[in-house]
């Protein structure tokens, strides 16, 4: 399997779009590393609590596996886990149904862009952790009635972190992909 | 179905995905009343539809009821408008009684405040000639009404008693053309005659070029035809024109222009001040008095004539150590030879110079100002005498 690197941003065609692969292990482990980082570490170093390592991998793996269901699977399963470990004053579904929905729509833009240029993961990690916290505070609102703030300046910049840190993790990962 | 299934396949796992989810958060989300979303959300989603059945349902029913079951609209149409002719009758009765009411309390409250001895009357009927400005009242020589007596409402004033017979009384209103009375201008103090016009407008003649009158401006009777005491409102300029002699100085009655049902006749006119406020038109709240306690509190620092008498006899019972309302009857009395000339001259005459003192608050917007002069009566002109009013007034 070859991959293009960096070169180009928007694919040609669909058929341009590689369909990367991971072992099952990798599909199990990485977002459940994730989700044990986003609930341990914040307790002792409490800045990278603004890290969304979830989301992260959920827009890694939905780009690079390139199919919707699959996207949106991995987001409803990840987010419902990050669900689960909130507490329970916390509803199960919100960060699921949010997931969900970028899982989807970030496999839906994985067949038109060329995922593994780092402007283009730079860009799309950024654009979906705003997505990710704007809708999620769409539904608060509207779904739970909770009057909760939204500090656009401040999710921009933790977004450009989170999209930083996400190249970082997107460059791991693909150590991880299964070689053709 | 299948094909459309395969064809969006995405989408249709994502809607499930997330409906699923969905139906997740609101069973176990509940609202601040303790009840859950799923609930909320259940109702919310079936009642729109529940209201459009109902909607529906409701409008076949009115049309069968209104359209197709019509055996007795016809004659329940035709009472319902009987009724509502009564009704309306009756509605129409009830605002004239109210109406009269209303009038009888402003005329009630006008004769409480006004200094001059009045008898109320209800206009009976109108002069039979076509520009006779004449109404006959229900008042007549019987009641103590003399020809030559003013009628005026707490507007302004209406006419002058031109005939008075047993148990009426013909008067002549302002807007006749033969009418006459002398008038005075608020604000300047410009003198004249106001006549009738046989319209609704009537003339202040004889004021001379010169004199400074505007629209606006509200006249008041002036005295000086021995009719109208002095300070009852006229009415408001409308129109000046200079013209030759005499300037042409039109005005809107004010005391007709509310209807002319109920009147006051003068039986004794006094004459007041002219007021320095324009009269106003608009019913003003009055604030109940105040309590017992706090009235007692509130004293007045400019007092009449009994308040500057109370203050001498107490300082004479001052001077000479008396309190009065001490000791038990036949306590000897403190010595009033002792007691000075009165503190204030006696009050300007009636009729005297124009610059008046202002007149006191007003207690009611109906009723015009009361007297900061001394009220003096006014006799009307003996009854024998043919063309009385005209001589004085003109």
């Amino acid at each position: 399997m070859s991959y293009t690197g960096g070169g180009r941003i928007v694919l040609n065609n669909q058929r341009e779009a590689q369909i990367s692969r991971f072992r099952t292990w990798v599909l199990l482990a990485v977002p459940l590393a994730a989700i044990f980082f986003q609930v341990y570490v914040p307790q002792f170093f409490h800045f990278l609590s603004y890290l969304e390592l979830p989301l992260l991998v959920v827009v890694y793996f939905a780009l690079m596996r390139r199919s919707q269901i699959q996207g949106l699977l991995i987001g409803a399963l990840v987010g419902l886990a990050q669900d689960s470990l909130l507490g329970t004053k916390n509803p199960l579904g919100m960060f699921g149904i949010v997931k969900t929905l970028v899982g989807y729509f970030a496999a839906s833009v994985s067949v038109r862009f060329d995922v593994d240029n780092v402007l283009v993961r730079l860009l799309l990690a950024f654009f979906f952790f705003v997505f990710h916290q704007f809708f999620y505070w769409v539904m608060a609102r509207a779904l739970l009635g909770q009057q909760i703030a939204f500090n656009l300046q401040q999710t921009l910049l933790i977004g450009l972190l989170n999209a930083l840190v996400g190249i970082s993790l997107f460059h791991f990962l693909d150590k991880l992909r299964e070689t053709a | 179905m299948e094909t459309f299934l395969n064809r969006y396949r995405s989408l249709t796992v994502l809607l499930l995905v997330i409906f699923a989810q969905l139906v997740l958060l609101a069973v176990q989300v509940k609202n601040d009343q303790d009840v859950r979303m799923i609930r909320i959300w259940t109702v919310t989603a079936v009642t729109p539809a529940a209201r459009v059945v109902e909607w529906l349902r409701g409008g076949s029913i009115g049309i069968v009821r209104d359209y197709i079951l019509l055996h007795d609209t016809h004659d329940q149409n035709r009472r319902l408008q009987s009724e509502l002719d009564r009704l309306k009758l009756e509605n129409i009765f009830l605002k004239n009684e109210l109406n009269t009411a209303d009038r009888a309390k402003a005329l009630g409250v006008f004769q409480e405040h006004t200094p001059s001895k009045t008898l109320a009357a209800n206009v009976i009927g109108t002069g039979a000639g076509a520009n006779a400005k004449v109404v006959f009242v229900d008042r007549g020589s019987v009641s103590g009404v003399q020809r030559g007596m003013a009628v005026v409402t707490p507007d302004g004033i209406v006419g002058k008693v031109t005939a008075a017979y047993p148990t009426a009384s013909e008067v002549l209103l302002i807007t006749d053309s033969d009418f006459a009375a002398g008038v005075i201008s608020q604000k300047n103090q410009v003198r004249g005659t106001l006549k009738g016009q046989g319209s609704p407008v009537c003339k202040v003649d004889y004021v001379p070029i010169g004199e400074k009158v505007a629209v606006g401006d509200w006249f008041y009777t002036s005295g000086d035809d021995r009719i109208f005491p002095r300070g009852f409102p006229v009415g408001i300029v409308k129109s000046v024109r200079d013209a030759q002699p005499f300037q042409e100085v039109y005005l809107e009655p004010s005391g007709l222009q509310r209807g002319l049902e109920d009147v006051l006749i003068l039986t004794e006119g006094v004459h007041q001040a002219i007021p320095d406020q324009p009269v106003a038109t608009q019913p003003v709240y009055i604030a109940p008095p105040l309590p017992a306690a706090d009235q007692a509190a509130v004293q007045p620092t400019a007092g009449t004539e009994a308040d500057k008498l109370r203050a001498q006899y107490k300082a004479i019972g001052d001077a000479q150590k008396h309190t009065f309302g001490e000791g038990p009857p036949g306590t000897k009395p403190p010595d009033f030879t002792k007691m000075g000339s009165p503190a204030s001259p006696p009050p300007s005459v009636p009729g005297g110079p124009a610059s008046a003192a202002p007149a006191p608050p007003q207690p009611q917007s109906a009723a015009p100002a009361s007297p900061s002069v001394k009220p003096t009566p006014v006799k009307p002109p003996p009854p024998e005498l043919p063309g009385a009013e005209h001589q004085h007034a003109e």
